[in-house]
């Protein structure tokens, strides 16, 4: 007979040991409070959402909302041209702060893995990660300053009798390029390190110019990293409606679910927009999944 | 009063307001508020205005919070909402126990079972309070009262004095397609602007036969939706935040908009002075009335009906009043001014009832006019969309 452990069998014993013969129930353990907060209160406020969607929303008497099914949401994003515009609108700044973002994270990303040494590696890395430690909102009012008629800009344009964008449309293209630039990087940089030097050698070995090996083993072996990165910075642009209020006075996605709060307090209408991005996320994960973005995660 | 009454006035007013609480929406039944205020609760949370509830943060010489805790014993945390949508999210929070709200908020705070009806009785200043700010349907619903006046003023047309020329005398300086000034034209981010082109076609366009700028008909409001998709062209930025236009005064991205007084009166404030001017133009103006409000769910009500009493005293109207520039809830305070600025009821046309008729008090505008013309006119809803599509 094995020698007793020497503490009482009590019920929190049991339980360990119990555990710690089942490799199963180790795993349960582990996953369940992460998992429970994800399908709990990520999936379920998604639901929320999306049944709020589809409630009635008084306006004129009452100011409240019944939670009965209807499409009318739906029906008067799809009627009035101007949702249309705002959806477009954001989509095309999304699109283009990503691929500015892409083109200029590729150099820096591939600098930083294949070029530097490990000190200069290391400068490169607090330098991409320092603007994370600035508060989003500083970094949004000093591009306000930036940009403003009689701001940093215009004083340095006027020699040459030019003058900046001024707040709009390009003003938030600047800004949230700017902003999510790191997202970018950092994704991009860690797919390069997957990538083997010995390839890129080999590559050059056969015969293959550098646009070639750019293009045909570069490419596809970092492209995991650029998707991932893509979806930080078009996801983030999709959503956002403080640089957007700051910057301009067009709105976007986010914007007008935020109008449609407070005093108008028409939230189904604002849960029917947001299920706007949602939609294109979806679309662009299903694109990028397609691209095998996800096959070497 | 007796112990025993002023014990039974906090369980009453403690069981109205959890019948609030507990009610949600419902606003029926003759409840009219609590019947005495009790015991200080030792707290009090308030959104406010910026400039409304100073304790010597922004100026140390501005401060008549400190003074009404050290009265009351009531610690003040006073929250700045910077936009009516933000002060009606916060109320929906219910962890505050009143509200300074302006006219394009309060019926949807009355009607949605944000605040609660107010036993005017219990606030001793109400009597000297301005008999044309009561019974408005900005500060009461149904017969029931809502709220206390705390002070009103127009919406002003500002420009640089620098910077444009001639001077404007008419709102049709914001509404010129061909302005000199375009891209620097500022106007109020919030559907009630709509009012404000309302306002300028019921003078310039007669034929409209607008009334009540709040109250439009289809073809009205269309009118109103056209002029402003018009002036979207002109409009450089929209403002919302105070700071926001103030800042874009200041460094020259705006140079003419609609503006508030208390913002002409920062910016000639700023060391260099910017220079503006502010005015109320030809045609008159749209304006607002701000209403003090209890909420349904206050946990210190008592607290809150003695700060509704503390700020409609004539002293510290004086003090808010200069402060924030505008014309105090009550007139009394007048006699206050008088002392160090013998123009500044003259300014504000505190006394002047003509010059407060005149303006159109910001209101939510419903589908029932109000008047012989039934359910014709545009919800806020259609204001709410409409300002969507203007801005585009």
């Amino acid at each position: 007979m094995a020698p007793s452990v020497p503490l009482p069998p009590g019920f929190g014993h049991r339980i360990a040991r119990t555990i710690s013969r089942h490799s199963k129930l180790r795993l349960i353990a582990l996953l369940t409070p992460p998992l429970g907060w994800l399908v709990l209160l990520y999936l379920g406020s998604l639901g929320v959402l999306l049944a709020a969607a589809f409630w009635h929303y008084d306006s004129d008497i009452t100011f409240s909302i019944t939670k009965t099914f209807s499409l009318e949401n739906f029906q008067q994003l799809l009627a009035d041209p101007t949702y249309r515009t705002i959806a477009l609108r954001t989509i095309i700044i999304a699109s283009l702060v990503t691929i500015t973002d892409a083109i200029i994270a590729f150099p820096i990303a591939f600098a930083m893995s294949k070029m530097a040494g490990p000190r200069l590696k290391a400068v490169l890395g607090v330098a991409v990660l320092m603007p994370l430690w600035t508060s989003y909102l500083v970094k949004i009012l000093a591009w306000r300053l930036i940009l403003s008629a009689g701001g940093v800009l215009n004083g340095v344009l006027r020699p040459f009798h030019l003058s900046g964008p001024g707040f709009g449309d390009v003003a938030v293209y600047l800004v949230l390029a700017y902003i999510w630039l790191p997202y970018m990087i950092l994704p991009l940089a860690a797919g390069f390190e997957r990538v083997p030097n010995s390839l890129i050698e080999a590559s050059s070995d056969l015969g293959a110019r550098t646009w070639a090996t750019f293009r045909r083993v570069v490419l596809p072996l970092v492209l995991p990293g650029l998707v991932a990165g893509s979806i930080f910075t078009f996801s983030l642009t999709l959503g956002d409606y403080i640089a957007v209020s700051q910057v301009s006075s067009t709105q976007f996605i986010g914007s007008v679910i935020y109008s449609n709060q407070g005093v108008s307090g028409d939230l189904p209408l604002a849960a029917a927009f947001a299920v706007v991005p949602v939609i294109v996320m979806l679309l662009y994960l299903g694109g990028a999944r397609r691209l095998g973005a996800f096959e070497a995660l | 009063m007796t112990h025993r009454a002023v014990t039974l006035g906090v369980v009453m007013s403690g069981v109205a307001v959890l019948l609030a609480a507990c009610g949600g929406s419902s606003v029926s039944g003759p409840s009219k508020g609590p019947t005495s205020i009790g015991k200080g609760e030792g707290a009090l949370n308030i959104i406010v205005w910026a400039g409304y509830a100073e304790y010597g943060a922004t100026d140390p010489t501005v401060n008549w919070v400190t003074p009404f805790q050290q009265q009351t014993g009531c610690k003040t945390n006073p929250k700045i909402a910077g936009t009516s949508d933000e002060m009606v999210s916060l109320m929906q929070t219910g962890q505050y126990d009143g509200v300074s709200a302006s006219g394009n908020a309060t019926l949807r705070l009355m009607v949605g079972g944000n605040v609660a009806p107010v036993n005017v009785d219990l606030i001793d200043n109400y009597k000297d309070i301005n008999p044309a700010l009561k019974d408005q349907p900005y500060n009461t619903y149904q017969g029931t009262h809502y709220g206390i006046p705390h002070g009103w003023g127009a919406n002003l047309l500002m420009w640089r004095t620098d910077l444009v020329n001639p001077a404007p005398t008419s709102w049709g300086a914001v509404f010129d397609p061909n302005s000199p000034y375009k891209g620097k034209v500022t106007a109020y981010d919030d559907p009630i602007y709509i009012a404000d082109a309302a306002l300028y076609l019921k003078k310039t366009q007669p034929s409209l036969g607008i009334t009540d700028v709040y109250e439009l008909t289809q073809p009205q409001f269309t009118a109103a939706v056209n002029l402003l998709k018009q002036q979207r062209t002109v409009i450089g930025q929209y403002w919302s935040d105070y700071t926001k236009t103030q800042a874009a005064f200041a460094n020259g991205d705006t140079l003419i908009g609609t503006t508030w007084q208390v913002i002409t009166n920062l910016l000639l404030s700023n060391k260099p002075p910017t220079p503006v001017q502010a005015i109320v133009p030809s045609e008159g103006s749209t304006g607002w009335s701000d209403t003090w409000m209890v909420s349904s769910q206050a946990a210190h009500p008592n607290c809150m009906y003695m700060w509704m009493n503390y700020i409609t005293s004539p002293k510290v109207q004086s003090q808010v009043a200069q402060w924030f520039g505008e014309a105090p809830a009550n007139p009394k305070a007048c006699a206050i001014i008088s002392q160090t600025d013998s123009n500044f009821c003259t300014t504000y046309h505190v006394n002047d009832t003509q010059f407060l008729s005149s303006l159109a008090l910001w209101k939510v505008p419903l589908k029932n006019c109000g008047d012989s013309r039934g359910n014709v006119c545009m919800s806020y809803q259609d204001w709410l969309t409409a300002w969507t599509d203007i801005k585009g």
